[in-house]
């Protein structure tokens, strides 16, 4: 590449621009224009009023023709906005694109130095010779086109692998979906119902693990980890591998969507988990609803928070406020029926004493003011009655902030509100406790309206635990060379503008392994990985970067620094144990380089060499 | 074709351009860009919100398969998906886009000011006008009507100061129509007026403010150049109250539901005013501080351990100290109201649906929830469809949704609107 320019005379055209009076107004452009000129290898120079105008890029390509210009600068705005409109200009005048080099003088002279126009000018003079120097030692590129094969992984058969993978298949792209359980469904497949519906959790998502089956796009692996993983977008090669079975199938994908979901924090012990009977987590309460198991109750208390927001881990698991709503609605509604094939398989345990019944004015005068819709009055209220056989279940959930956000979640948490179950709030600095007074479990708390210590009577305590990554998440990390984050959960590229995207590219995340969400957040976000993981399928190929990095074999040591801080993954070792650069996946960041011990990278225009004299030219008035 | 080109209008159009479909992205503002052009610092990064969104706006419009149409409205829909005829109407900005490279010069000669509706109406700006710098297209629009040359036939300085003579004043509102295949509607949000709720004291005490105009203000591209400054006497605060669920959560307002963004908001403008200077001192009212995605909570309390924010759980009225143009919370603690005076009072006021959400709904005849938003068929299982095949909705018009969520839902409903278009060509 280098020698392309060795024979060639260098022919350098400048083009300042006033934009109006944007640089105009500021900076002696025609001047700068004259100095230009009268720099080494410069042949051609004019000053536009506006050179992004259709007659200032007429202007370009009229002397790139007349002059021979075999090289451009553009003096103006900034290389966001207007660099492809100049490089496509250079491009219609026959000039390889990267052949031109950019010099704002908008945002680095006449905006910052309004108020001094003489040392502006003489800053847009500098720049613009900075740019020449440079200009004079770039090299032509091409941007490779590399085919892309067109189907795709999903690692997780729970509802958000599932969804990926099925929209993907309905745009004709072939997927292979992984699941290492014995079958489809995921952590959905635990829970009782989902909010806002009251039909069977598992039923509700039977159509879609049936449409995933049955479709032709669709290979699903069950029982199946995804052992080995290789290449870049486009381009991967996956070993598939049963978990019974120590034959790998093979297959090359384009795309890889990470789906693999989270599981539910246990601790010993927390809350008087796994010590006392009768404390679960809202898991383990979900699955015994479904499974109609639950034990017979009167009080029944959810502590939210259990173990996250500072107990044990730092963050919200956002989904469990919600969850415990919805459950101490089914609890209040619907009692009788999650209990009733207990009672016929005797596993529920022993009735608590009876207390004696609350007088009916009581009731009422409770009715009427809960009614109100206050949490707070409900609680007080509360206190005053004692109930009897036959009569509701009190429900009371212990918690810090309740995150009923939206619409339907907030209209949920009135509702829970309008059926009386208490809401009861605690600072991290005093936790309610379970307790065991005799054979009796407690709750001991302080509230926080009459500021004292409370203690009630529980017979079930359900404990809001967040969900955590998943065991494995690490190896996925590794195998695939994306990122986790300090909770544990994948870490996408960009927090709010790529929620979906992992910084290397053609590898994607969704759904609760990248950070607790309900299930139609997961269905959102698996969508979201379905059209990012589309994108190279539909076009076919890829275009890599011509600005990329190149590892000088001869200095190579091998030392493996490069592929540590490559924020792509774009970086392997070779079979020497050489470290060798993937053209599609490269972005030219310049890390690589930064960082090698040896000096054996360097970017593709940007070399040490373009830089010295970039830097040297700067000085060179000063010297 | 998608509506609206806030940031989930954007990244829809771009999902679908990446993957060689033509998209139609039609705005009814001079510019692409939305609710996130105008925020300042974005949570729980502080990254700065135009400086992330700009590149995305300009990928956009130099997209070879994006068309985009600003300062156009959709005015009728018929067809059905896969076939869909839709006319627009493109309003004339007497400027020709071809022409004017937005070097504003126009704009310092423009005599007429008027209150600027970008910053809320804090500052003013000129009749001929960008709404903000990154403003995508970058073109000056004539506002016609304020415009001296166009309602008195006077001035004309715009037309003459301009080198490029792009100021058409005779240019007329155009209407075509297109065909397309699928929709996608993500037309955002508006703000709810406070003033409607008199125990806010928004638009009585001059210095309570909503938080978008707090976000204009602390912008260090807005009105006071980045300065938080008292309406009463330009003064800057020292003692700020955040005061959250203004309008929501609240079904006498008619707004019973949360808007999911406004603790995050809260919690990061009372950051940023501690970054801007050393002696303010923010408290937050709140009814539960919902900070429930990654890194949320952590960012609250970083919030509260290393910027010194004060967070109290109560409701919060304002009444105002007429001396000296305090206002004053009145705040609950233990069930006793407690009075404490501020310098400044910013109001999370509700978020609420384009106030011609039902018109549109209408148009495209899908269904709205009892207050405007357009709800999907199967909530739980099928987000972004609606009851029509073919038009998908995306972003905050769909429900309270933040950036990344309104990202996700914006390529969530490309992926839909692409398997329509694979699944007409197989």
């Amino acid at each position: 590449m280098e020698n392309d320019k060795s024979n060639e005379e260098l022919r350098v055209g400048v083009f300042v621009c006033h934009c109006g009076t944007n640089i105009g107004g500021f900076v002696d452009v025609p001047s700068v224009a004259e100095y230009a000129k009268t720099l080494p290898g410069v042949v051609f120079a004019m000053d536009n009023l506006y050179t992004c105008a259709e007659d200032g890029l007429a202007a370009i390509k009229n002397a790139i023709k007349e002059h021979k210009l075999n090289r451009v600068v553009v003096a103006s705005c900034t290389p966001r906005t207007h660099a492809p409109l100049f490089q496509a200009t250079v491009e219609e005048a026959g000039l390889n694109k990267y052949l031109f080099t950019f010099v704002n003088i908008r945002e680095h002279c006449s905006w910052v130095h309004m108020k001094e126009k003489e040392k502006a000018t003489e800053k847009a003079r500098d720049l613009v010779r900075m740019g020449v120097a440079r200009v004079k030692l770039l090299s032509p590129q091409e941007e490779p086109r590399i085919p892309v094969e067109k189907s795709a992984l999903v690692i997780g058969g729970g509802v958000a692998g599932m969804t990926a993978a099925h929209s993907l298949a309905k745009m004709g792209f072939p997927v292979h979906l992984v699941e290492k359980e014995k079958e489809l469904g995921g952590f959905v497949r635990n829970l009782n119902n989902l909010y806002v519906t009251t039909k069977d959790a598992t039923e509700t998502i039977m159509p879609l693990i049936e449409k995933v089956k049955s479709h032709p796009n669709i290979k699903v692996y069950l029982n199946s980890k995804v052992s080995n993983v290789h290449g870049f977008i486009g381009n991967f090669d996956v070993k598939i591998k049963p978990n019974d079975k120590d034959e790998e199938v093979e297959h090359k994908v384009g795309s890889i969507i990470v789906a693999t979901g989270a599981i539910e924090y246990t601790k010993e012990a927390l809350y008087g988990y796994n010590v006392y009977k009768n404390v679960v987590t809202l898991t383990e309460f979900e699955i015994m609803c479904k499974n109609k198991t639950l034990p017979k109750v009167k009080n029944v208390a959810f502590i939210q928070c259990a173990g996250s927001r500072g107990q044990d881990v730092s963050y919200c698991s956002r989904i469990c406020c919600n969850v415990a709503i919805k459950n101490a609605i089914n609890i209040v509604d619907n009692y009788d029926n999650l209990l009733g094939i207990a009672e016929q398989t005797g596993k529920a345990v022993e009735e608590v004493p009876v207390e004696p019944k609350a007088p009916t004015e009581v009731l009422e005068r409770r009715r009427r003011r809960s009614s109100r819709g206050r949490g707070r009055e409900d609680e007080e209220v509360a206190e005053e009655v004692k109930r009897g056989p036959g009569e509701r279940i009190e429900v009371t959930i212990f918690n810090r902030d309740i995150m009923s956000y939206g619409i339907a979640h907030e209209l949920y948490f009135n509702k829970a509100r309008e059926k009386r179950v208490r809401f009861v709030r605690y600072k991290p600095d005093r936790r309610p406790e379970v307790i065991m007074d005799g054979d009796k479990l407690m709750i001991k708390y302080f509230h926080e309206t009459l500021a004292v210590e409370r203690e009630m009577p529980v017979d079930l305590v359900i404990l809001s635990t967040p969900l955590i990554a998943q065991p494995d998440a690490e190896d996925i990390s590794r195998l695939l060379k994306v990122p986790c984050g300090q909770d544990g959960f994948f870490l996408e590229a960009h927090v709010k503008l790529r929620p979906v995207d992992f910084a290397t590219d053609g590898v994607f995340v969704c759904g609760t392994a990248r950070g607790p969400a309900d299930i139609t957040e997961s269905i959102e976000q698996a969508e979201a990985a379905a059209s990012r993981a589309a994108t190279p399928l539909a076009a076919g190929y890829v275009q890599a970067e011509a600005i990329m990095a190149h590892v000088d074999q001869e200095i190579c040591s091998g030392c493996g620094t490069c592929i540590d801080v490559c924020p792509y993954g774009a970086i392997t070792k070779n079979e020497e144990g050489l470290a060798e650069v993937v053209a599609a996946a490269c972005k030219g960041c310049g890390c690589c380089g930064a960082s090698c011990p040896e000096n054996a990278i360097s970017m593709t225009n940007y070399t040490d060499e373009q830089l010295m004299a970039e830097a040297l030219a700067a000085l060179k008035e000063a010297i | 074709m998608v509506i609206g080109g806030g940031i989930a209008g954007i990244q829809a159009s771009l999902d679908l351009a990446d993957k060689g479909i033509p998209v139609h992205l039609v705005e009814k503002s001079p510019s692409i860009g939305g609710r996130m052009a105008q925020l300042d610092k974005t949570f729980p990064t502080n990254d700065c919100s135009i400086c992330i969104l700009a590149p995305k706006m300009a990928d956009c419009f130099g997209h070879p398969n994006i068309n985009v149409m600003t300062y156009s409205e959709v005015k009728e829909v018929s067809g059905k998906a896969g076939d869909f005829t839709v006319k627009i109407l493109k309003k004339s900005r007497f400027v020709d886009e071809t022409k004017c490279t937005g070097c504003c010069e126009c704009i310092e000669k423009c005599p007429t000011k008027v209150p600027n509706e970008w910053e809320q109406n804090l500052g003013v700006r000129r009749a001929i006008y960008i709404p903000f710098m990154q403003a995508v297209p970058r073109v000056v629009t004539i506002d016609r009507d304020v415009c001296r040359k166009l309602t008195e036939d006077k001035c004309g300085v715009c037309a003459k100061v301009c080198k490029r003579e792009a100021i058409d004043y005779e240019m007329k509102d155009q209407e075509g129509e297109i065909n397309v295949s699928a929709i996608v509607v993500a037309t955002g949000y508006d703000l709810w007026d406070p003033s409607v709720a008199p125990e806010y004291g928004y638009g009585k005490y001059p210095n309570v403010f909503t938080a978008m105009e707090y976000e204009r203000m602390i912008n260090a591209a807005g009105p006071t150049g980045g300065h938080i400054k008292r309406r009463s006497d330009g003064e800057h605060p020292k003692k700020m109250a955040f005061i959250q669920c203004v309008g929501s959560r609240n079904p006498q307002m008619g707004h019973p539901y949360c808007c999911a963004v406004c603790c995050m908001f809260s919690v990061k403008e009372s950051m940023l005013a501690r970054e801007h200077y050393d002696d303010i001192e923010s408290t937050i009212f709140y009814k539960d501080l919902r900070t429930c995605s990654k890194n949320f909570y952590e960012y609250t309390e970083r919030a509260r351990n290393d910027y010194g924010v004060r967070t109290i759980n109560s409701d919060g009225t304002v009444k105002e100290n007429p001396e000296n143009k305090n206002p004053i919370v009145v705040y609950d603690v233990g069930g006793r109201p407690v009075e404490e005076e501020f310098d400044i009072v910013v109001l999370a006021s509700t978020l609420i649906p384009r106030k011609d959400a039902a018109d549109m709904a209408k148009m495209l005849g899908i269904k709205a929830d009892e207050w405007g938003f357009y709800t999907s068929p199967d909530r739980v299982m099928n987000p972004g469809e609606t009851n029509v095949s073919g038009i998908f909705v995306a972003g905050y018009c769909a429900g309270p949704a933040d950036i990344p969520e309104s990202v996700a839902q914006g390529s969530g409903v490309a992926a839909k609107a692409f398997e329509v278009l694979a699944g007409s060509e197989r």
